[in-house]
């Protein structure tokens, strides 16, 4: 076992490859690994970030459909109301209609009566006249008994 | 047993030895007995050889893996980081990014100062003694005698685990000695450290006590501060420098009859499996171990001396 220049050989052998590895082979592995763990980091994070966003998804979701059937259980109420009313309404226009047009029928009535009655006074009195007449066999001058005449009308 | 006719001795020697590659001066009486005309650049044929080359030999063997894997670590590597994408990565990408994120976050938890080299130079520690260290589960014949095979020389010296060489340990670690220093220097001043060398551990507070307490807190510093590098060094080397020669005596045993080679078997399957705790732990401890080291050589005075 000699100690020679082997030594030597091997202390600047050493050296160079420290200088080689320090200049060319560490840097770029370490950076790719450094990359790589923010990749990661970054990629978890979104992944995080994306589980939140798809929660708070489902819950808007899950609010929209229930305000929406609360939406709609209100619109049929509301249409189901208005068709209760509409027809209540209908009801009501139905019996006014047929009260006015029983009350219109029933004045006419009462005109035509009244009318018939005032022909018929008429008549009666024309009849009366014409029945005094045969009877005094006079004429009667209507104008003088007028006043009679009327109230013998008036009594019919 | 590589080589018919060797003793167990030859076998471990040979198998101890580093292909050095050196000067041998003229007139030097080879292994074979010829003697040198003049002065050659040579592999070294023995033990001897190797030792009488001196320093100035290089192991070609040890030094090649080293090389050889550090460069596998830093074209896989590479490629993977070329390739690397944020999206879902690969296989190999994954293997990577655990061994880069364990790798970080020890340093992290180490190493609270602004230095963007420590991480990397802990993955590159970690990575590349795992593989060195590696090597040791390779069964100790079959390397050395394809080395053999292939160069057409028998007795061809081959070891192929980097770190059970102390140089390799020790170079890694002086590396790391150096940089101590540097970042010592350049994140305390020269001032500073050599204050933290003379002023630590005693420290009276009066100036006149302190200038006799010098000498001995030089003296206590300048052990720790050695003993760090040795201390790294070695206990790798120690630490793979025992395995393998578990294994190189398992592997006599192989040749020792029918029942010395099952025996073998399970000893070698055994000590294997162990052994992959120990090549990861160790190449752990020096990665973590230099990072401890590095971030003392940030530490400042002012937070030492809050500490205490």
């Amino acid at each position: 076992m000699n100690i020679n220049l082997t030594l030597i050989g091997q202390s600047i052998t050493f050296l160079v490859f420290v200088w080689f590895c320090w200049k060319y082979v560490w840097p770029p592995l370490l950076g790719v690994m450094q990359e790589r763990e923010q990749k990661i980091a970054q990629g978890l994070e979104e992944a995080e970030r994306a589980g939140k966003d798809l929660e708070l998804a489902q819950r808007k979701a899950a609010d929209q459909l229930k305000q929406a059937k609360e939406q709609a259980a209100e619109i049929i109420d509301g249409a189901n109301k208005r068709a209760n009313q509409i027809l209540d309404e209908a009801k009501q226009a139905a019996v006014e209609e047929g009260d006015r047009l029983k009350a219109a029928a029933k004045a006419e009535i009462e005109q035509e009566v009244n009318r018939a009655k005032e022909q018929l006074r008429s008549r009666v009195a024309a009849l009366s006249v014409l029945g005094a007449e045969k009877i005094l066999s006079v004429n009667i001058d209507a104008k003088a008994h007028d006043d009679l005449i009327d109230k013998l009308a008036a009594e019919l | 047993m590589a080589g018919e006719g060797q003793t167990a001795t030859q076998y471990i020697q040979h198998h101890l030895q580093n292909m050095a590659y050196g000067k041998l001066p003229a007139g030097y009486t080879r292994a074979d007995g010829t003697v040198l005309s003049e002065s050659t650049w040579t592999l070294a044929h023995s033990s001897q050889e190797a030792a009488d080359m001196g320093f100035w030999a290089l192991h070609l063997d040890s030094l090649g893996w080293a090389i050889g894997l550090g460069m596998l670590f830093c074209f896989l590597f590479y490629r993977a980081a070329k390739k690397a994408t944020a999206d879902v990565p690969g296989g190999f990408q994954s293997l990577v990014e655990v061994t880069i994120d364990f790798v970080d976050k020890l340093v992290k938890d180490t190493f609270q100062h602004r230095n963007s080299m420590v991480a990397p130079m802990a993955l590159t520690i970690f990575v590349w003694v795992f593989l060195m260290n590696l090597m040791d589960l390779i069964p100790v014949d079959w390397l050395p005698m394809a080395a053999a095979q292939a160069s057409g020389n028998e007795h061809l010296f081959f070891k192929v685990v980097p770190t059970t060489d102390l140089n390799v340990t020790l170079g890694m670690a002086l590396a790391v000695f150096a940089l101590m220093i540097f970042f010592s220097i350049k994140e305390k001043g020269a001032l500073g450290f050599i204050k933290e060398l003379t002023l630590h551990p005693f420290h009276s507070g009066k100036w006149y006590v302190d200038i006799f307490l010098i000498p001995f807190n030089l003296l206590l510093e300048l052990v720790s501060l050695i003993a760090k590098p040795v201390s790294l060094g070695l206990r790798l080397f120690g630490n793979l420098y025992a395995g393998e020669m578990i294994f190189i005596l398992i592997a006599i045993v192989f040749g020792v009859g029918v029942l010395g080679f099952i025996g073998a078997g399970f000893m070698q399957l055994g000590w294997a499996i162990f052994h992959i705790l120990v090549i990861t732990l160790q190449a752990f401890v020096f990665m973590v171990l230099t990072t401890v080291y590095m971030s003392m050589a940030h530490d400042r005075e002012e937070e030492h001396a809050n500490d205490h």
